[in-house]
């Protein structure tokens, strides 16, 4: 019963701030809804007894991803809003498309089906503790996965490092990465958080 | 447990706690005060003893200015939000054995998501009030932060590979209670970085840039007063506190000592955790602060690559070991 409320309290504050973060004027309160969205997020995969999760979500996500967000928006500093012409030219046709995709996929949902149990039920993960079994999984079935995610990531560092070295016009001799600016560090942070 | 002996034992934390930070400040006065060859506070009180009782009614009944042209709200909460990140990873801490209030498998990974959250307090704060040098303060924290925290997670991996549990309580058991089964030999290199990341993490000398009063004024919390900036000053005794605490509970045996204390279990604990403290204040009284560009160099050139070896090195040594 606590579990099923903690639910629907983490699902409404889910899709709230979803709305709020793009329909906020200052895109700062944006990116401090979609940090709000994150937490309530972490609390469904606790909700999952998915703990680990949980905790890398707020780390990675919270701590890392948007505070670099947050950081692009302070250095960027938009003055004035842009304001573009709208696609569909009247508000209400743009709303009657929004209502029939709304409809279109609830009428969906009924053909959802749950999939298969695996071979970790919820026993054997508090057992174990959900750490180990995820990486336990991680580094066994699903060792080629992970390899290649983190190979991707390499080549994003490596891009990072490149773009940033452009920048400066000619190679660094002598104590040269010093002058590296700080926009093009903090890019190749994040990637790094993200491994 | 009953929801009200619960709420009783996060009452009876909080008050430790709050009274413990309040003290911390009376603490760092006076020892600074020694070594600068001063007195520090002695008027109130014998010797000073009530200073910081003084300083917190003081804080409490000062008006609490907000800057016109500030993001009211964001003004108003961001104090809040540091203090509640951090409050709320006191409550996985063991201190003695079975003295949590929170005994979860996470406790590591839920200290370092809080310290995250802290973080945007400090963002914040310096972005909402709108003066370029609590901007330029929120910058440099966020920054510091994002950086020293990848090294300060990566120095405890090393632990968590010997203990085999993210859990703290299970961490301290794991180093047994004797002197040598304590992380701190095996996982030098894990402390040394740790310690650093420690002083870069909390904002303190010779890593303080975020608040660096002679180029800054006081950084993000300038255009705090009263209540508020008091609320940021309780945060960063507690991040301390917390990070102390993590040292002692990682690499210094936790509540583990040579005898067991009657009465009162979280003695060792205790000592060990101020024994960080003096450290940190002892830090604060001796050495200049860094520039930016060494400070970033240090964090990415040395801790973390410092660190990544550390781990390699540990989980060899574990895999032919084990």
């Amino acid at each position: 019963m606590l579990t099923q409320l903690f639910f629907g309290y983490c699902a409404l504050m889910i899709i709230m701030s979803g709305i709020l973060a793009i329909s906020l004027r200052n895109p700062v309160h944006c990116v401090l809804m979609v940090l709000v969205m994150f937490l309530h997020m972490a609390g469904l995969y606790l909700t999952l007894n998915a703990e680990f999760l949980a905790a890398v979500q707020i780390i990675v996500y919270a701590g890392a991803v948007l505070v670099l967000y947050l950081f692009v928006l302070f250095l960027v500093s938009l003055r004035d809003e842009i304001r573009l012409n709208p696609f569909v030219g009247n508000v209400w046709i743009g709303r009657g498309i929004a209502i029939g995709l709304a409809l279109a996929l609830i009428t969906v949902l009924p053909s959802f089906i749950p999939g298969e149990r695996g071979d970790w039920p919820l026993a054997a993960v508090r057992e174990v503790t959900h750490t180990k079994a995820m990486g336990l999984e991680l580094y066994t079935t699903y060792l080629l996965a992970f390899e290649i995610a983190g190979l991707i990531l390499l080549v994003a560092v490596i891009g990072g490092l490149v773009l940033a070295r452009r920048e400066q016009g000619q190679p660094p001799d002598h104590e040269g990465d010093e002058v590296v600016p700080p926009a093009h560090r903090q890019l190749d942070n994040n990637e790094e958080v993200r491994r | 447990m009953t929801v009200l002996t619960m709420l009783l034992h996060i009452v009876v934390l909080v008050v430790v706690v709050l009274l413990h930070v309040a003290y911390a400040t009376y603490f760092e006065r006076k020892i600074i005060g020694r070594m600068q060859v001063r007195m520090g506070p002695m008027r109130v009180g014998w010797h000073g003893l009530l200073q910081p009782i003084a300083d917190g009614v003081k804080s409490f009944f000062k008006e609490d200015i907000i800057p016109e042209r500030a993001d009211q709200t964001l003004f108003r909460i961001a104090p809040v939000i540091c203090l509640v990140a951090m409050m709320s990873s006191l409550a996985v801490l063991p201190f003695a054995e079975g003295w949590v209030l929170a005994d979860i498998d996470i406790g590591l990974l839920f200290i370092f998501g809080m310290s995250a959250l802290a973080a945007y307090g400090v963002v914040l704060a310096g972005w909402s009030s709108n003066s370029k040098y609590s901007f330029f303060g929120g910058m440099r924290s966020m920054a510091q932060v994002i950086s020293y925290e990848i090294a300060m997670g990566l120095s405890l991996v090393g632990v968590m590979l010997m203990a085999g549990s993210l859990n703290l309580s299970e961490i301290v058991r794991a180093q047994g209670d004797s002197l040598f089964g304590m992380y701190l030999l095996p996982q030098c290199v894990g402390f040394f970085v740790f310690f650093i990341a420690m002083l870069a993490e909390t904002n303190r000398v010779p890593f303080d840039l975020p608040e660096a009063e002679t180029e800054l004024v006081s950084g993000y919390s300038t255009e705090y007063s009263g209540m508020r900036y008091a609320m940021f000053f309780m945060a960063e005794y507690i991040g301390m506190l917390m990070m102390a605490s993590i040292g002692t509970i990682c690499f210094l045996g936790g509540w583990h000592g040579p005898f067991a204390v009657p009465f009162f279990p979280p003695f060792w604990f205790v000592l060990k955790v101020y024994l960080f403290m003096f450290a940190f204040i002892w830090i604060r009284a001796t050495l200049p602060r860094y520039r930016y560009d060494q400070l970033m160099g240090l964090g990415w050139k040395l801790l973390i690559p410092l660190a990544l070896a550390n781990i390699v090195v540990t989980a060899g040594v574990k895999a032919l070991i084990g």
